[in-house]
């Protein structure tokens, strides 16, 4: 489960932020922010797609680099709330 | 204003090529033309007459013959020097400021420069000595570029003139495309081409004996922290910049043509204009750009202006489609790569200028270097107020009021604003500190560089390269003065005032007018304590003092709304047209070998396809397209880069 999440979510990344770059050495711990991947509108689209791809809703809480901000901290909030309801 | 070109050394067939070249500018001045042609130099200008209308045609040469001139641009103070040099015995033959000039020079040499008080660059060719001499401006308003080729300097107002010599063909220079998809602009004396250098701001150029020296004849210089301020009350302050700024004012209306102003609705050009109103008993024209969509359009504030003013208002609206039809112009006439849009407005602005048969208009540009009014000098005060408390949930939400009109930013959590903005990350005594969240998040366009391009350019850093030429006083200064400085030595000459500005306005014959850019203004506001110009974060606080009385107060009390076009939204839908579909096309980008052709595709679907794009995504969308752009008009579709040097 954790690993096709893990999947899902890079192949957005790389399709959508490295506009299909895969020589793109991507560590799944690596910060989007800081590695220049991912602006305040790039964060808009990656909720939109993990909310569309998951099924999950997304409150404001949850929209800060702690659940975001790597494929890793992605994987594992998706994981975690699938199925669950947000945060306020 | 005008344009010119020239060359020194012996070449065969001079005057054809000088007539070649002057042609190559001749939308610099369309009102006359001449060359002048000697044994070792040869000067050609394109007139736009202003100042002297019947007895300034130029080349100019003195009573003598042994000096002459070719001079683009204005010296707005040439009516005291011209009274100064007559009071010492000269005789004048012209009322041209370009004789004034010739005058000054022959008194004084190179140091005549120091007294000169103008937008200007010029040639002179001082037989006697067999010495050419360049200079330009202070702030870089007028433009001056020269190569070496075969032996013998050439220069001129623009590049477009330089390639019509003999064996030069353009080449993009790789280093500059780092710096212009880094720092927005080429560092001078680098320009887009290979091998073609721009004359910096305040230097000039001597040529003799075979050997060319430049140097600074002027520099932008700010006191060290915790010197003494010039000011301690605001209102003492208020009254000498109002008085440097009227006088600033009134010396740019002189012309023997009528003398227009732009009016965007901001409160730079609110003031310019305000002020050349009571100074121009036959009535002021004022000229605006409007936009369809709500977010970048003005109009509102610009009628308010207009008709508390009272001028005549004439306004051109850039709609859907209108970027996209002069881009490719605004590329030619910019002869760079940009990563921005916002000169084609201004491309369609001198348009209508023209078309109401002015030729002369002040603007407001310069206000915000001068007096701290850019987002980004604001940004980095809140970037070193989080820094102090790095966990702080409150402190990161001043970001959103420094950009409401980022609709992506009002939505993100503080501390997502808090890693957007670097807030804490960037170590404060960095030099770029105030500078490196924009360079970092342009930089981030460099993902559609080629693996080619990327292995020549091998780990050149734009921004450690522009760090290295900062003076040795930089790190003694306060940091709003180390940012006032970053943008006023580099972006305003290298962006605002070329891309945006001279290039614009020149496409159609304009010439544009800064009052803000007076030296004396300059120097003044550089010596004003910090804290008055930046005022917690209110932008240009002791110029909206100086001024209160002059505009209305929802003028005058309006933050700044900087100025902006659309960007990569520009190219689709209705603006959408073949060429772009062309020159964005994999295999065309492909054949440039400047970028990842794929990549390049993917972007170009992902602008089509969503509502709202990003910064990065934006700026490289441009940044590619333009470059296309670049190479169709200069160097022929399939030619590539030069390699890095």
């Amino acid at each position: 489960m954790t690993e096709t999440i893990k999947d899902k979510v890079r192949a957005f990344v790389i399709e959508n932020f490295l506009f299909g770059d895969t020589s793109y050495d991507l560590a799944d711990t690596a910060s989007l922010i800081e590695n220049d991947i991912i602006d305040s509108t790039g964060v808009l689209e990656l909720v939109a797609f993990i909310e569309d791809q998951f099924g999950i809703v997304m409150g404001d809480a949850d929209i800060v680099p702690a659940n975001l901000d790597s494929l890793a901290r992605i994987s594992a909030f998706i994981e975690a709330r699938v199925g669950a309801p947000a945060t306020a | 204003m005008c344009g010119f070109g020239g060359y020194f050394g012996s070449i065969p067939d001079a005057k054809h090529l000088l007539e070649r070249m002057v042609s190559a500018i001749a939308h610099r001045g369309p009102d006359e033309n001449g060359v002048f042609v000697d044994k070792e130099a040869g000067l050609g200008h394109a007139r736009l007459s202003i100042v002297g209308l019947g007895d300034g045609q130029q080349p100019m040469s003195d009573e003598s013959g042994e000096l002459t001139i070719a001079f683009n641009g204005e010296i707005f103070n040439y009516v005291e020097l011209r009274d100064e040099l007559r009071a010492k015995g000269r005789r004048f033959r012209t009322s041209s400021d370009t004789e004034v000039i010739l005058h000054l020079y022959d008194v004084m040499g190179e140091e005549c420069l120091s007294r000169l008080n103008g937008d200007f660059s010029f040639a002179i060719w001082d037989r006697r000595r067999q010495r050419m001499m360049l200079a330009r401006d202070r702030m870089g308003v007028r433009p001056l570029f020269y190569m070496n080729h075969g032996g013998t300097l050439y220069f001129a107002s623009e590049i477009k003139a330089l390639l019509q010599v003999p064996g030069v063909s353009a080449e993009l220079d790789p280093i500059a495309l780092d710096q212009i998809f880094t720092l927005w602009a080429p560092i001078a004396p680098r320009t887009g081409f290979r091998d073609i250098h721009e004359l910096e701001p305040a230097h000039l150029m001597i040529a003799e004996k075979g050997k060319v020296a430049i140097r600074p004849y002027w520099q932008l210089d700010y006191p060290d922290r915790g010197a003494s301020p010039l000011f301690t009350d605001d209102r003492a302050a208020a009254e000498e910049l109002r008085a440097l700024l009227t006088d600033a004012t009134r010396i740019r209306m002189r012309a023997d043509v009528p003398v227009g102003s732009y009016l965007s609705g901001g409160l730079d050009s609110s003031i310019v204009a305000a002020m050349a109103t009571g100074m121009a008993p036959q009535g002021l024209r004022t000229f605006s750009v409007t936009f369809d969509s709500v977010e970048h359009d003005e109009s509102a504030f610009q009628m308010e202006m207009a008709t508390a003013l009272g001028t005549h208002h004439s306004a051109v609206a850039c709609r859907a489609g209108d970027i996209a039809r002069s881009f490719p112009e605004v590329i030619r006439f910019a002869e760079r790569p940009i990563i921005r849009t916002a000169p084609a407005p201004l491309y369609q602005l001198s348009g209508l200028v023209r078309e109401q048969g002015l030729k002369v208009v002040l603007t407001g540009e310069g206000a915000d270097e001068v007096f701290a009014g850019y987002d980004i000098f604001k940004e980095a005060r809140v970037r070193r107020f989080c820094g102090r408390q790095p966990g702080s949930r409150m402190r990161p939400h001043l970001f959103r009021k420094l950009y409401p009109y980022i609709p992506g930013l009002q939505q993100q959590s503080a501390e997502y604003l808090a890693a957007f903005f670097g807030a804490g990350d960037v170590p404060l005594d960095d030099p770029l500190f105030s500078h490196r969240p924009r360079f970092k998040s342009t930089a981030a366009t460099k993902i559609f560089f080629s693996g080619d391009l990327r292995t020549r350019l091998s780990n050149y850093d734009a921004a450690e390269d522009l760090a290295s030429r900062l003076p040795a006083a930089f790190g003694r200064w306060h940091p709003l003065h180390q940012a006032q400085y970053l943008e006023s030595r580099f972006l305003l000459p290298g962006y605002i005032l070329s891309s945006q500005g001279d290039r614009m306005a020149m496409a159609h014959g304009i010439e544009g007018r800064f009052p803000f850019l007076d030296h004396r203004l300059v120097e003044f506001a550089t010596r004003l304590p910090p804290e008055i110009k930046l005022k917690g974060l209110v932008e240009k606080h002791i110029l909206r003092e100086a001024t209160k009385d002059l505009l209305p107060p929802s003028i005058g009390q309006r933050t700044k709304q900087p100025y902006r076009a659309p960007d990569s939204h520009s190219f689709t839908g209705v603006g959408e047209l073949d060429y772009v579909r062309d020159v964005m096309s994999e295999a065309r980008v492909s054949d440039s070998g400047l970028f990842n052709a794929k990549a390049v595709t993917k972007l170009y679907e992902k602008c089509q396809s969503q509502p709202v794009t990003g910064f990065r995504d934006n700026a490289a969308f441009v940044g590619v397209l333009s470059t296309q752009l670049w190479l169709q008009a200069f160097t022929g579709t399939s030619v590539r880069a030069a390699e890095a040097a």
